[in-house]
């Protein structure tokens, strides 16, 4: 049924006015119950029902418009004048005044308080209370806090078989990696299945190395190219020169040919400054020194055979240990050897047999670290046996200065790059020596023990605040030294320079006189 | 009377005095050497000032009293002597 009502109207009664009347309703539907419907309903007895009989409420937020503050002061530009006197009229106010000068309170009150003013004002008359002494003068840093050294990191080998950290190489850029080699030294006693791997950390991340670099035969010793950070150079365990590049992977991106390397561990390789920055030279204990470059790394372009008595004898040549470098006297090199003699070499040298200038022997043993100081590259520190020796290149018979004899070891040895009186040294029972020749001859000015098994190597930053020093297990720690021993101290440089120059020739002096010439440190 | 005029007027006769003041407890100028508005400036502020100076010195003693304040500028030095009514304020500048 459609429910429909239509109303009509002319169009003509549009528009007119309305006109009510009532009317009784009128029905105009209808619908009326259907009983069927109610089977499909069930009556619901009992029935539940919650009812509230408390106040109906509602909840709105509201939240006021910010009052915006602000600090200001506030200048008054008139007293607080009481309220029959006004301001503006300058009679009142001098009449006010005037009452109050009368008042005899006002008069004690001022007289006392003249007096203390007086006094004040005569003070700062007399003298400026608030001068400066000593004002030019310029501010002392006096570090009264006592040297100290402290562990910031530590990085295990993640290997099983430990193997020993044998040599450290910073990065040339910002120094936050580091390049450590590791390998076993023991002559044919590596353990099998050891990895040959080395790697270089971050020193953010101590848990995992950055990268792992792979060589064919564990790495003796690596270095990181000064000129381009991405070429690192490794000398392995059999005797050859390996070459890696960082943004290509950890495989050997060169290598040298086996029959032209060196028969022995290479235990010293060093780059060499040069306009390609592709040359490095590297020694090793077969007696040889060669001079490679990475470019056409299959054959060294130089060899020189360390041979003291000059006749180029593979047989009598002396073992090398440790090598030396340094780029401000780019024709020199020394080597320190097995024999404990060390020898400097000229490489510009035109007969082979010239290339050997001089030697120093003094030590007992093997020298395990050759440095020359980086601030007076004359006089060098050498290490090895149970002492460390600083020696002068003009005196050729004796070290200039020594270390007393140790109860152990003494593995590496470095100058300090930024204190020239300053350098580290490690030995065979896990210790860490920190030596201050201004400071203290007799003994170390610090000495930390860093672990329970013998430290290898030894590596110094170039800002002198942190060393990274290799342990037998294959932990390289990280310290940081206290700013004692890392900032130049006032007047070191002249008084540092004064005894390299002066004790040689007291040396020579005393020695020539029969004297008991006995300088230890 | 005289006294007072003598006492300030020495006061303001010492080498390197900028300025004298004396300033009721309201902040009216009873006697100053400076403008008004300088005045009434320098006894608004150094009021307060004198106010907190006196109640940490109470606070940390209460048997200590302040006898005097003196700020130390790059320019000048104020010395403030106050009482429990008047301030006496010199401005001075002394000669280095």
């Amino acid at each position: 049924m459609e429910i429909v009502y239509v109303y009509l109207k002319k169009r003509s009664e549009f528009g007119k006015q309305c006109n009510f009347s009532d009317r009784p309703a009128d029905l105009n539907v209808d619908i009326l119950p259907n009983p069927k419907l109610a089977a499909q309903f069930v009556e619901r007895n009992p029935v539940d029902m919650g009812i509230q009989c408390s106040v109906s409420m509602s909840e709105h937020e509201a939240n006021t418009e910010r009052f915006e503050m602000e600090t200001r002061g506030v200048n008054h530009i008139e007293g607080g004048w009481p309220k029959d006197v006004n301001p503006l009229e300058l009679e009142q106010t001098i009449r006010f005044r005037k009452k109050v000068e009368k008042d005899e309170n006002y008069i004690n009150t001022i007289t006392q308080l003249g007096v203390i003013m007086e006094h004040c004002i005569k003070q700062n008359n007399a003298i400026d209370i608030y001068e400066e002494y000593f004002d030019d003068e310029e501010e002392v840093e006096v570090t009264e806090e006592a040297s100290s050294a402290k562990t910031i990191n530590v990085f295990r080998d993640p290997q099983e078989i430990k193997r020993t950290a044998t040599h450290l190489s910073w990065h040339p850029d910002g120094n936050r990696k580091l390049a450590v080699a590791y390998s076993c030294l023991d002559f044919q006693r590596a353990p099998m299945g050891m990895s040959h791997d080395s790697y270089v950390w971050d020193l953010e991340n101590p848990n995992r190395p950055e990268m792992a670099l792979k060589p064919s035969s564990p790495l003796v010793t690596v270095e990181y190219n000064p000129k381009d950070s991405h070429v690192i150079l490794g000398g392995c365990y059999n005797g050859q020169i390996a070459c890696w590049d960082t943004r290509k992977g950890s495989l050997v991106a060169e290598l040298s040919t086996i029959e032209f390397s060196h028969r022995d561990p290479v235990y010293g390789s060093i780059w060499l400054q040069s306009k390609t920055g592709t040359e490095c030279f590297s020694a090793s204990t077969d007696g040889q020194v060669m001079w490679w470059d990475i470019r056409k790394i299959s054959e060294p372009t130089e060899v020189v055979i360390l041979d003291i008595t000059k006749k180029e004898q593979l047989e009598n040549a002396l073992g090398a240990i440790s090598l030396e470098f340094e780029s401000t006297l780019p024709t020199k090199f020394m080597v320190g050897t097995e024999q404990g003699i060390v020898i400097s070499c000229n490489r510009k040298a035109k007969t082979p047999a010239e290339k050997i200038v001089c030697t120093f022997s003094g030590h007992h043993g093997p020298i395990y670290a050759l440095q020359r100081n980086p601030f007076y590259p004359k006089n060098f520190l050498t290490v090895g046996d149970w002492t460390a020796r600083i020696w002068s290149e003009d005196s050729r018979e004796s070290s200039i200065m020594w270390t007393k004899y140790h109860m152990a070891y003494l593995t590496d040895g470095a100058w300090s790059p930024v204190r020239p009186a300053v350098f580290f040294t490690t030995k065979m029972d896990g210790t860490l020596d920190i030596w201050d020749v201004m400071f203290k001859h007799s003994d170390p000015a610090l000495s930390l023990k860093v672990c329970d098994e013998a430290l290898f190597c030894l590596r110094v930053q170039d800002n002198g605040c942190l060393i990274a020093c290799g342990s037998q297990r294959g932990t390289t720690t990280l310290l940081e030294v206290s700013s004692g021993l890392s900032t130049l101290q006032r007047n070191e440089k002249n008084i540092a320079s004064s005894p390299w120059v002066q004790t040689p020739v007291l040396h020579v002096v005393l020695r020539l006189s029969r004297g008991l010439l006995q300088r230890p440190l | 009377m005289t006294e007072v005029e003598e006492t300030l007027k020495r006061i303001q006769s010492h080498k390197g005095v900028i300025g004298t003041m004396v300033v009721n407890a309201e902040g009216i100028p009873i006697r100053t050497t400076l403008d008004n508005s300088t005045t009434v400036q320098y006894a608004g502020l150094l009021h307060q000032l004198t106010m907190k100076a006196r109640s940490t010195i109470r606070d940390i003693d209460p048997q200590n009293d302040l006898t005097f304040l003196r700020i130390r500028s790059k320019k000048h030095e104020i010395m403030v002597a106050p009482d429990k009514e008047y301030l006496l304020i010199v401005i001075q500048n002394p000669c280095e």
